[in-house]
């Protein structure tokens, strides 16, 4: 979020969920498909739009959060601005992505998956199966794939963004 | 909406324009420049490639040359691959660079030398039907993988699409069709194999005014990427199937539950459902006759359980996919409550070419028990990753050695693990184990869904029976207590054996633990969990008491039980691990042995790899 105000930040979200509700009758089957949707806009479903969805849906928020902590794609906090994301299928593990991983957590400095650098650059999650079997080992940071992927190129990634969002 | 006439002339022409994309000997003036746009080749910037193809005819102004993008060509590691027809010819690792090269060869009649696929042997190949890859498959579901482009609907008509559904509308009653699946011999391919003609016989027969038909498109399997490919290849040929299963279990809508990690899958698909409406192919009086029948899209949202059938259901329900209690089964009481049919992506690939080709046609490939092919997702330490598709019956050896080309970098086959987290690693004594369910499921492994990762001897199989188990730990619903505590001990159990602390009481507990499970978990994913570690038990139980009593991990790959050493005579002091060494580990003067400080390793083992005098250990 721009704004450093947290109100407007808490409105915007509103906002753009209501506009992704319009799009689904209020029925109670369209919650993971609705957490979808919000979870492509925000990149994680952000506290204001469960209670959006909760009041249209007319289901509790514990259901909602039950929901959203049993699928792996639905997170509960905001990424950082470069995620890193970490094959962790078997076609990588066979390949060597434990390294990969280990590597990551290494110069992040964090431990879990999901969580975020103290300045907000990077955090990471661990995947399973990008579907670029053929380049294992396969790390991904945002959208962009790193296939035939050593430690060092991870290595000379991370160095390059952290330099360029100091900028 | 079209008629059955009009799709047939649609057919006619567009099949006489597209009849250099299959017969390679034609003498045509036309030239398609085919482009793989699956995911493994889009990840590789095939986009891109495209792009600037397009660009460079456009810019040179050259008459007569198309470019397509089409699903995978099955031969992922040399991607992305551009393939020229009718010629055939196949290009391999290309890059924005070469496009002008492609182009002006294309329109010269003559090749790119350089960009020519090399088979294992390392001589060139110039045809795709000449790669060692291609010669022992057998392309049923695959059919049009790599041949049309899956966002036309005209494409997919050409090559004999949408007429078995016109067949089966006008000619055939459902009793026929189920008679025709059922003496096919077809069983499903999502894992348990159960036969398909049966389970339609049962949800017709099933009581209820309303049912449904469901695709499982979920593919939890981590490492393989059939359905996901058939999807983004030739999406039209899983709703025909469906709509034809529809028809004969009497059902009016149909759901396909597809991953949204899969977002090229799901986009081609949304564009098919569309398409298909258009021309009246879904939807009310399915070409003009009296049946009606539509298609959704539900999307998962990353877990492994929903794969399993009644989680499926509970989550297009929009809840926890946590499975249900069997029986009642889905064909009595499945998606809200109705008898519904639900089938894996590649069982439904094969429903058009039996109606066409007839069931005696489809039972004649594969062996007594096993009809049919298989397609696999042929991954790990093997020189041809990919996509492949073999008659049931051929053997493991044939499918890592002939068809993917053995084990890169000399080293030796160890295992091959079929079935994902619910299956089992397979030694090399059981290389000549023919592939059918039966023949997998009594070696301790299952066919699965057709992921199957080769493995070299550098993998030590504790570390990979952990690997899995750290899998179901994470993908376990928490329903039921022997798979959400017993995974858990499980794991720990394999942990404390990695790190040098186990005992050899400790691999015997593993044994009560993993058959205590398997007997008491509520639905497949905890009753196979254990098999990752029952199959490495049976097979590689030496390695586990090695571990344990010897604090030794043969593979080197148990970081704790590993030292990473250079042997100060074989090291010629090149520096090249130096420069390599992510942690700056390792010191040395040149032409001198170098040494590394244990303080300071990760052991990521980068410099194992990149020493060209094998002189570093693990
Ligand atoms: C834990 C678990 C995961 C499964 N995952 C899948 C899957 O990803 N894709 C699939 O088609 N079937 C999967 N299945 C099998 C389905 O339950 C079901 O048998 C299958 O969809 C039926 O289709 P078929 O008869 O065409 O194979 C899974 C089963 C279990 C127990
Ligand atoms: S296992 Fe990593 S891309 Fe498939």
């Amino acid at each position: 979020m721009e704004s450093n105000c947290g109100n407007c930040a808490a409105l915007k979200v509103q906002e753009e969920t209501l506009k992704i509700l319009e799009n689904y009758p209020r029925e109670k089957d369209k919650l993971v498909a609705i957490l979808n949707d919000v979870q492509e806009r925000f990149g994680y479903v952000p506290q204001q739009a469960q209670e959006e969805i909760s009041k249209y849906l007319n289901v509790p928020m514990a259901e909602i959060y039950g929901v959203i902590t049993f699928y792996s794609r639905f997170t509960l906090k905001p990424k950082g601005k470069y995620n890193i994301s970490v094959c962790m299928g078997t076609a990588c593990f066979v390949k060597g992505s434990q390294a990969i991983l280990d590597r990551v957590k290494d110069r992040l400095k964090i431990e879990k998956a999901g969580d975020v650098t103290a300045d907000g650059k990077f955090s990471y999650d661990d995947v399973r199966c990008v579907g670029a079997c053929g380049l294992a080992p396969v790390f991904m940071i945002n959208d962009e794939v790193y296939g035939n992927a050593t430690v060092k190129m991870l290595d000379e990634a991370i160095d390059k963004y952290s330099k360029e969002s100091e900028e | 909406m079209k008629t059955i006439e009009e799709i047939n002339q649609i057919r006619e022409a567009k099949r006489k324009e597209l009849d250099l994309r299959v017969n390679t000997g034609l003498d045509s003036r036309e030239k398609h420049i085919l482009v793989c746009r699956g995911t493994g080749c889009t990840s590789s910037k095939s986009p891109k490639i495209i792009e600037e193809l397009r660009r460079i005819i456009e810019e040179k102004n050259i008459p007569n040359v198309r470019v397509i993008q089409t699903g995978c060509f099955g031969l992922c590691s040399k991607g992305p691959i551009v393939i020229v027809r009718p010629e055939e010819t196949f290009y391999s690792h290309v890059k924005v660079e070469d496009c002008e090269a492609i182009v002006d060869a294309v329109a010269n009649g003559t090749k790119v030398d350089r960009l020519l696929a090399k088979d294992i042997d390392g001589s060139v190949v110039e045809r795709l039907n000449d790669l060692t890859f291609y010669k022992k498959q057998k392309r049923i579901a695959l059919q049009n993988c790599g041949v049309i482009d899956p966002e036309e609907i005209d494409e997919y008509i050409a090559f004999d699409g949408y007429k078995a559904l016109s067949k089966v509308l006008t000619e055939m009653t459902p009793d026929s069709v189920i008679e025709e699946i059922s003496n096919s011999g077809l069983r499903g391919r999502g894992g348990a194999g159960f036969p398909m003609g049966k389970k339609w016989a049962f949800v017709k027969m099933a009581q209820g005014d309303q049912k449904y038909v469901v695709c499982n498109a979920d593919e939890g399997d981590p490492g393989a990427f059939m359905d996901r490919s058939i999807l983004e290849g030739d999406p039209h040929c899983i709703l025909e199937a469906m709509t034809i299963a529809g028809f004969s279990v009497g059902a009016n809508q149909g759901y396909i539950y597809v991953r949204a990690e899969y977002p090229i899958a799901v986009q081609r698909l949304k564009i098919a459902i569309n398409q298909a409406r258009e021309y009246g192919l879904l939807g009310e009086n399915i070409l003009g006759t009296d049946f009606s029948f539509d298609i959704d899209i539900r999307l998962g949202a990353g877990a492994f359980v929903c794969g399993e059938e009644t989680a499926l259901l509970e989550s297009i329900e929009g809840k926890r996919g946590q499975p249900r209690i069997k029986p009642p089964y889905p064909a009595n009481v499945g998606l809200y409550g109705k008898p519904t049919l639900i089938n894996n992506v590649e069982t439904y690939a094969n429903v058009t070419k039996i109606i066409l080709n007839g069931a005696e046609w489809y039972a004649s490939i594969g062996t007594e028990t096993s009809k049919g092919t298989k397609v696999f997702a042929l991954g790990g330490n093997v020189v041809n990753v990919g996509l492949v598709e073999v008659p049931m019956g051929t053997t493991l050896r044939e499918i890592v050695f002939d068809i993917g080309g053995g084990i890169p970098n000399g080293r030796q086959f160890k295992a091959a693990q079929t079935g994902g987290p619910s299956g089992g690693c397979i030694p090399a004594e059981h290389l000549d184990t023919p592939i059918d369910y039966e023949s997998l499921a009594k070696i301790g492994s299952m066919m699965g869904s057709g992921g199957l990762i080769v493995m070299d001897d550098s993998k030590c199989m504790v570390d990979i029976a952990k690997f899995y188990l750290d899998f179901t730990v994470s993908e376990s619903c928490g329903k039921c207590t022997p798979c959400r505590i017993g995974t858990k001990r499980m794991h720990e159990i394999l942990t404390k054996i990695c790190e040098g602390n186990g005992t050899i009481e400790d691999v015997e507990k593993l044994d009560v633990l993993a058959n205590g499970i398997k007997k008491t978990a509520i639905c497949g994913l905890g009753q196979s969990a254990p098999n990752p570690v029952l199959s490495t038990l049976k097979y590689f139980r030496d390695e586990y008491v090695e571990h344990v009593s010897e604090q030794k991990c043969r593979a080197g790959s148990c970081k704790a039980l590993a030292n990473i050493v250079i042997d100060p005579e074989k090291c010629k002091g090149c520096g090249l691990c130096k420069r390599n060494c992510p942690v700056n580990a390792i010191t040395g003067e040149i032409k001198q042995p170098h040494v590394i400080d244990q303080s300071i390793c990760i052991k990521c083992g980068t410099c194992v790899d990149k020493c060209p005098f094998k002189a570093i250990s693990k």
